[in-house]
């Protein structure tokens, strides 16, 4: 192997973590706190999470386009809690970070553990499969049921012939 | 001189408590939850996200529950408590190609891709009250039907767009960082980027009578609905400690593309031009009547004369936020008997200088 292969190969790497962490965070973010205390329970059992930063609630400003695809503008403030949490680890610590909208410093502060108990790495299996699969199941389920609502409301226009010829 | 004058403590003291007793009603009526107003008074509920520029349906809620239902008085308790809260970013631009939709409608055309959705409107409807739906009566669960395809549903500007029949979104200079209303003062001429937030935030009435009044003639457009749509969209940040962006969860938001007459120019073939309404919830009135003001405000920008209200950009920006107006109008209740007791002075002057004149002038006579 080339080194530019070997190279290219390590980024790609680095961008399939980076995908895969993005969604486990995007699932976190979007799961109750019930369950992600429930996971927390039989997943993160004996470790320690040592608060970094937070949990604290704030504000992101969500932003639009003009158009719909144009120049940014500001559209409206939204609350958000943020926590960021250290993990002890065996080759040290490792910083799971957190931000979810609404006010709910329980589950910022998990989703922060899970976030630093997917870096370490040795649950990371389990994670995907008990949490972030079932979250992203739930949430495809709700929009599923959302969407097969709306398509009975799709209109499916007809043309009325009138009159001979 | 400054005479202060005290007292109204008790009275005050009093008073809110009369108010809490008021708010809360027959005690044996069972009292009003959260979830009872974000569910079943979810309009309100997103009338006050929206126009009190902070999505957060519990918080508002609770606000409506507060103000006993007076949507303005619910807005000024969310600004209120927004202030409190320190800023931690701005989210990426949220896509609204990629809505999850629940409603999609086009006035312009009938057999758009991604077709016709009507969602849970009160289109249709007769408006005749109906006396079964105060009691607790089972409702049907909606009907269902399965959605295979996977469709996307454009938005209707980029299928006209695709033609160069519609005017182009146009580029956001990416370096420049929008203009913020909660930060800054605002500045005239605005840009269109300051207008539209001052409109995602101005007040629905106010922003609908503009919206009509250009309809009726003052700043005509010719407006068309190319397309409204609802539903929920993703919020991404970039988180500085991750280096990349992260969905931190979804808002439901309303989209409005008005599509109003043509403009061409020597370079340019005559082509329709946009206006454009965005708005947190569900609001279809809102983002309507926000779509028909940015196009009036945008006069300028297509050599239009600037004769009507809708088009006159600090009149609009200047009185489109209610809880600048009704802080100002509402504080004229307040207690002004020094300044009034000045103007009392001045008019017994004035009539006394007149009674004296006129004994003058008779006795000249």
């Amino acid at each position: 192997m080339t080194v530019s292969a070997k190279h290219r190969s390590h980024e790609q790497q680095v961008d399939a973590q980076i995908e895969a962490r993005r969604r486990a965070m995007a699932a976190f973010a979007q799961a109750g706190s019930t369950f992600l205390a429930d996971a927390w329970e039989r997943l993160g059992a004996g470790r320690t999470a040592l608060p970094v930063r937070g949990p604290e609630v704030g504000l992101v400003m969500v932003r639009g386009r003009a158009g719909g695809g144009g120049a940014p503008f500001n559209l409206g403030e939204a609350s958000v809690t943020r926590a960021s949490v250290r993990l002890e680890d065996r080759d040290g610590a490792v910083v799971g970070h957190a931000m979810v909208l609404g006010r709910d410093p329980d589950k910022a502060g998990l989703a922060a553990r899970f976030d630093a108990l997917w870096q370490v790495g040795d649950q990371r299996e389990r994670i995907e499969t008990e949490v972030v699969a079932p979250i992203e199941e739930a949430l495809a389920e709700g929009d599923r049921k959302r969407t097969e609502e709306t398509e009975a409301t799709r209109v499916d226009f007809f043309t009325m012939v009138r009159g001979e010829d | 001189m400054y005479v202060a004058v005290k007292g109204g403590e008790a009275a005050i003291a009093n008073a809110h408590r009369l108010l809490d007793d008021r708010r809360r009603g027959d005690r044996s009526v069972p009292v009003l939850t959260l979830d009872q107003i974000t569910q079943q008074l979810a309009l309100a509920v997103d009338r006050v996200m929206a126009e009190g520029s902070l999505y957060d349906p519990e918080l508002a809620a609770m606000a409506v529950k507060q103000a006993r239902g007076d949507l303005i008085e619910a807005i000024f308790l969310l600004r209120a408590y927004r202030t409190t809260l320190p800023r931690f970013a701005a989210s990426k631009p949220i896509d609204t190609g990629a809505m999850k939709i629940e409603r999609r409608i086009s006035a312009t055309y009938k057999d758009l891709p991604g077709g016709q959705l009507l969602g849970p409107t009160f289109d249709y409807t007769h408006r005749l009250i109906e006396p079964d739906m105060a009691d607790d009566r089972p409702v049907p669960e909606p009907e269902r039907r399965s959605c295979d395809r996977h469709e996307s549903a454009p938005r209707v500007t980029d299928i006209l767009g695709a033609d160069a029949m519609i005017e182009p979104d146009g580029e956001g200079t990416p370096e420049r960082e929008p203009a913020d209303l909660t930060r800054s003062p605002r500045t005239f001429p605005a840009d269109r980027d300051a207008r539209l937030q001052a409109l995602a935030r101005g007040d629905e009435g106010f922003l609908l009578a503009l919206g009509y009044s250009t309809q009726r003639g003052y700043g005509r457009t010719h407006p068309f609905v190319g397309e409204i749509r609802i539903g929920e969209v993703e919020v991404e940040i970039e988180l500085p400690e991750l280096g990349f962006p992260v969905a931190i969860g979804r808002v439901k938001v309303t989209e409005c593309q008005m599509i109003s007459q043509f403009k061409g120019s020597k370079s340019e073939p005559p082509q329709f031009t946009r206006g454009y309404g965005l708005v947190f919830g569900q609001s279809e009135r809102k983002a309507m009547s926000m779509s028909l003001v940015d196009r009036a405000l945008r006069a300028e920008e297509f050599d239009e004369e600037r004769v009507s209200p809708a088009q006159d950009e600090e009149f609009v920006l200047a009185h489109s936020d209610n809880v600048q107006a009704t802080g100002f109008v509402e504080h004229l209740k307040l207690p002004h008997y020094v300044d009034f007791q000045a103007e009392l002075e001045l008019l017994r002057r004035m009539r006394s200088e007149q009674q004296y004149e006129d004994a003058h002038k008779e006795a000249a006579q």
